[in-house]
Parts: C-alpha cells; structure tokens; sequence
C-alpha cells in the first residue's frame, strides 16, 4: 500500500484502481502500529462500515476527536465518567461526512472534555509525538494531531477546538489545522465544553485536506440553534488564487514573548508572501493581553454548567446506588472527573456566583466585546491577520510536569483570542526550530475561510 | 471586598455546590492554584468597560423557532444505563 494524497487516493477509488476492502485491511493494520507506538485512539475499530455512498469523500479513512458523537461507537470526551457511553445517533459533522462516503477508523484521544493544551489530561493514554516521543502532540485534539502525523495512508481528522484546540496540535505535528467561524459548522452531537466558543474543524496533512473536509461539514442545520445560515460550498476552489494584492496585518503583540527563533520564522514566512505579491502592514489589537483571562472565566463558566449533568444515571460510568442522591452523584463525579475537570468546574462555579457573578463573568463578557471588536476594526483595513500559532515548540512531557495550571494556561495566549471572537483560523507548518515545527497563524474575519485558504495554500505549495 | 481573592473554606463551599468531594489535601492544593489563578486574571479590572455590551457569543445571535411537529426519532433510552428497573431510570433515595 503506498503512501498518496487524499486527492490522489480520491481519483484512483472512483476511477476503481483501488481495491477497498484490500485498502482498509492495511489501514486497519498500520492504525494499529502507530497505536502501539504514539496512543492517538481511544477507540480503533476492528471493523470498519462500508462507505455509505459514493460522494465527495468516497472511501476516505477518517478519525473523529472523542467529543464527537458516533452512533454505536463508544463517545467519551476523554473522561472516565463517560466510559462506556455509546451513542444512539451520530453527529451532523459525522453524518454529513458518511454522507460523501467517508469511513470512520477510530476515536482520538484528547483531553478531558477539552481541559488542557498537551492531551496529557485524558483518562486513555497520552499520545506521544511522533517527531520526538518524548513531546507532546498538543491539545487538546493530540491524537487527531498524533494521527495525522504519523499516518502513512490519505487520511482525514475531525477535530474541535474551544480556545486554540486544533491550532496548538496541528502546530506542534507539523500538521494543518482549520478553526472554522463559530457557527459554520453545526455542534449537534459534539460533547459542551463551552457553548458559545466550541468549533468542530479537520486537521489534515495539506491544505486541500481541510478545504475538501470543511466542505462537507459546513453549513446550517436544523438542530443547533447557534448555527448560521450560510449556503453550502465547495471551499476547494479557493486554491487556485494566488495572494496578489493581499493585505496582511501584523498583530504586533503576538510577537511579544515569542521564542525568538520562532519569531524569525514568522516573519521568513511573511517574507515569502510579500515576495508572492501580499503587502504587509504591522498592527495593533490592544486588548490582546486581556484576552486569556477573558477565555478562561467565560470557557470555564459554561464548562462547569455544562458538566452539570454527569450524575451517573443514564449513560457513562456508574456506581453502587448507596446514599441520597446527593451523596450518590458526588461520589460519582469525584470518581468520574479528573483533576483539571474538577479545577474548572470549581474555578467556573464560583465566577457564576452570587456576589462573584458580575466582577468575573459578565466583566469577562464585556472585555470579549472589546476583543471582538479589536478584530473587527483590524479586519476592515486587512485580509488576513499572520502570526506565530504558539510561542514555543512543543514542549517534553518532563517539562510539562513542572508547569503550573496557570503557566499551561498562559501557553494558549496566542491562540485564545481568535477563538473568543470566534473568527476563523488556519495553522500551518512554517518552517523548524531544532527539527520541530512552527505553526503559522493565519487569521480571518467571520466567514471569511476563503481568503485564509487561499493564503495557507499559496503559502504550503512552493 | 477583594473579588480576586478566594480561600479553603471558600473552595470547600463550592465544591459542594459543584457535587464533588475534595480531600484536605486537594482542598489545600486547589486554594494555591487558584489564587495563582484570580491574582494573573484580575488584570481584567484594568479594562474600561462602563457602557460595554456584554457578548455571550462571537456574532450576535437570533432566536431560532421551528414549525411545532414532532420528528420522529428512534432510540432506546434505557440503552446507556445499568441502574434500571422495569421501564425506568433507577435512581438514588431523594428522602
């Protein structure tokens, strides 16, 4: 089985040079190599479904971040207190996609509901990176990452992101990752971290990858309320442009206490475009700094409302029926909740209360107007917005245990305040420090996937 | 009253608002980490945000009504659980 790109392997199923059931035999079987070797599942499927149709996506191995429900496949966000949990119905991201004929291979492992930016909090396993086992993939989409990277066959991921979920990873992989606008695609089925800032989005080798996933998942849908009413699309055709005439904005603080190796790689990279007829300009969002405590009291006010309802009575892990209800659910969440579970469900509890409510989280609402409309200015003089996706490579494991919550929490700084306004973002690899990735961010205006498409390819194709 | 600032007892009450039970340990730990938390975050306060509206999302949001009838959905909601007697959830004593 050799190794093709996804549009590759596309032309050859439909053209019938591929036998499939040969095809997902070897997929099956390399799957279960790179799980022994970096822990990207949580799941890996043993039998795969035919394709059910001969569409867009006819024959496409595709992994799902383990937030997003999968009928009769087992849906645990990466908590213990879901184990078990199958679910009866599938996504509209899932069904829209088995729609176009993709196949579903396996759940990736993340962290606990999202909770983290190295995948290290998850209950089933840690996924190692595979350019250097003793680094993280990032989070908290790591196996998607972990997968993406290590695979060897065309393959797909569906992944999500709250404040830089699917950046971070693809970053430190070396992978792309694409954070569609809040609302483009539907949230039916995918597991709250976050209502008003969770995004399911794809992290792929290439840029084609994810314009050709994203257009089978976006659009409006019936079942989520928040979703908008944009027509279908083929994000494809976006990749034939080149960037001339481009305006890019340099936010000047997305710079500030970036590795300095890091920063020169940036700006090669913006180099490169200006060489390929963009013009850039540097600028100014101020309310930048604001944006990480914004994130966090918001992301964790609606976690821990969220995280409400796992009592251990209907679906997931369950205990001994002893004590009142009260003493009962407590003693499952204690068991069923990791420990950056428990610090944001006590972290969001106390910003919503009495007395804490307005100094915490309608204060925080007000500063994420501020940084909305920070963009929203920028993105009048600009296309697109470019900076560094992380401030350091990814780090080692023995690294990340020294860390603090508050210091992880300070590493999605670059990454959280696109995710507040909910604009769409695209990483892509940019060049390496030590033989280790750097992620470009390229930013956009709601809706506006195009042009940060068209910038990512023009920028990956030479 | 200093907003920013939280402690054991503090952390004990609303653990169990939140239903979880914390040993003294976890109760001393998260306290520390907490703090460490509020006192990066208050940084907030630094922000002017007299007649700022508050967004409880990205864009602003519509109500989304649908016609009332009743799709059909087929599934068993008793597939999930172990704690079921009969055609019904079993819970925990409420007395």
């Amino acid at each position: 089985m050799k190794d093709i790109s996804v549009k590759q392997f596309l032309q050859d199923v439909k053209s019938g040079n591929i036998d499939l059931n040969d095809f997902f035999s070897g997929v099956i079987e390399k799957c279960e190599v790179i799980q022994e070797k970096y822990d990207a599942f949580i799941t890996l499927l043993e039998k795969l479904q035919a394709p059910r149709s001969k569409g867009k996506l006819y024959g496409l191995p595709l992994s799902v971040k383990d937030n997003i429900c999968t009928k009769n496949i087992q849906t645990t966000a990466g908590s213990k207190i879901l184990e078990g949990y199958i679910p009866p119905f599938d996504a509209t991201a899932i069904d829209r996609t088995r729609n176009e004929g993709a196949v579903i291979i396996g759940k990736t492992v993340m962290d606990e509901f999202g909770f983290g930016t190295f995948s290290v909090n998850s209950t089933y396993g840690i996924p190692k990176n595979p350019l250097d086992l003793d680094r993280t993939c990032g989070g908290s989409s790591g196996g998607a990452s972990c997968l993406t990277s290590a695979a060897d066959f065309p393959h797909v991921a569906l992944a999500e992101s709250t404040g830089g979920s699917i950046s971070c990873p693809a970053a430190f992989t070396g992978t792309v990752g694409l954070t569609p606008t809040y609302g483009l695609v539907s949230r039916w089925g995918l597991i709250d971290y976050a209502n008003s800032l969770d995004k399911i989005g794809c992290i792929g080798k290439n840029v084609y990858d994810i314009a050709l996933l994203l257009s089978a998942i976006a659009g409006n849908d019936s079942h989520d309320s928040t979703s908008l009413s944009v027509p279908k699309q083929d994000y494809t055709k976006y990749l034939t442009k080149d960037v001339k005439g481009m305006k890019i904005g340099i936010p000047k603080e997305y710079f500030e206490g970036v590795n300095e190796n890091i920063s020169k790689i940036i700006w090669a990279a913006i180099k490169k475009l200006e060489d390929e007829g963009a013009t850039y300009k540097e600028v100014s969002l101020p309310h930048t700094q604001y944006a990480l405590p914004s994130y966090y009291i918001i992301a964790v006010s609606e976690a821990s409302t969220n995280l409400a309802k796992y009592a251990g009575m209907r679906y997931g892990l369950h205990m001994a029926l002893q004590g009142n209800f009260d003493e009962y659910f407590s003693t499952v969440r204690s068991n069923g909740f990791g420990e950056e579970a428990k610090r944001r469900i006590i972290l969001g509890t106390f910003a919503r209360m009495a007395g804490y409510r307005d100094a915490y989280y309608l204060k925080a609402l007000k500063v994420r107007t501020k940084v909305i409309e920070d963009f929203k200015k920028t993105f009048k003089k600009f296309d697109v917005l470019a900076a560094p996706t992380m401030p350091v490579v990814a780090p080692r494991f023995d690294e990340i245990e020294k860390l603090s919550p508050i210091e992880v929490y300070m590493m999605d700084i670059l990454t959280v305040a696109p995710n507040l306004a909910g604009i769409p973002m695209i990483s892509v690899p940019a060049g390496e420090v030590n033989g280790l990735p750097i992620g470009l961010h390229l930013m956009g205006d709601h809706l506006e996937e195009k042009k940060i498409l068209q910038v990512s390819h023009a920028f990956t194709k030479t | 009253m200093d907003y920013w600032k939280i402690d054991k007892e503090l952390v004990k009450r609303v653990a169990d608002n939140s239903r979880l039970k914390l040993t003294d340990e976890e109760i001393a730990k998260f306290t520390k980490q907490l703090s460490d938390i509020l006192s990066t975050f208050k940084k907030l306060d630094e922000v002017n945000t007299k007649d700022v509206k508050p967004s409880f999302h990205p864009q602003e949001m519509k109500n989304v009504l649908r016609d009332d009838k009743a799709e059909e959905w087929e599934w068993e909601p008793l597939a999930n659980t172990k704690h079921k007697e009969n055609k019904y959830f079993k819970g925990p004593k409420i007395v």
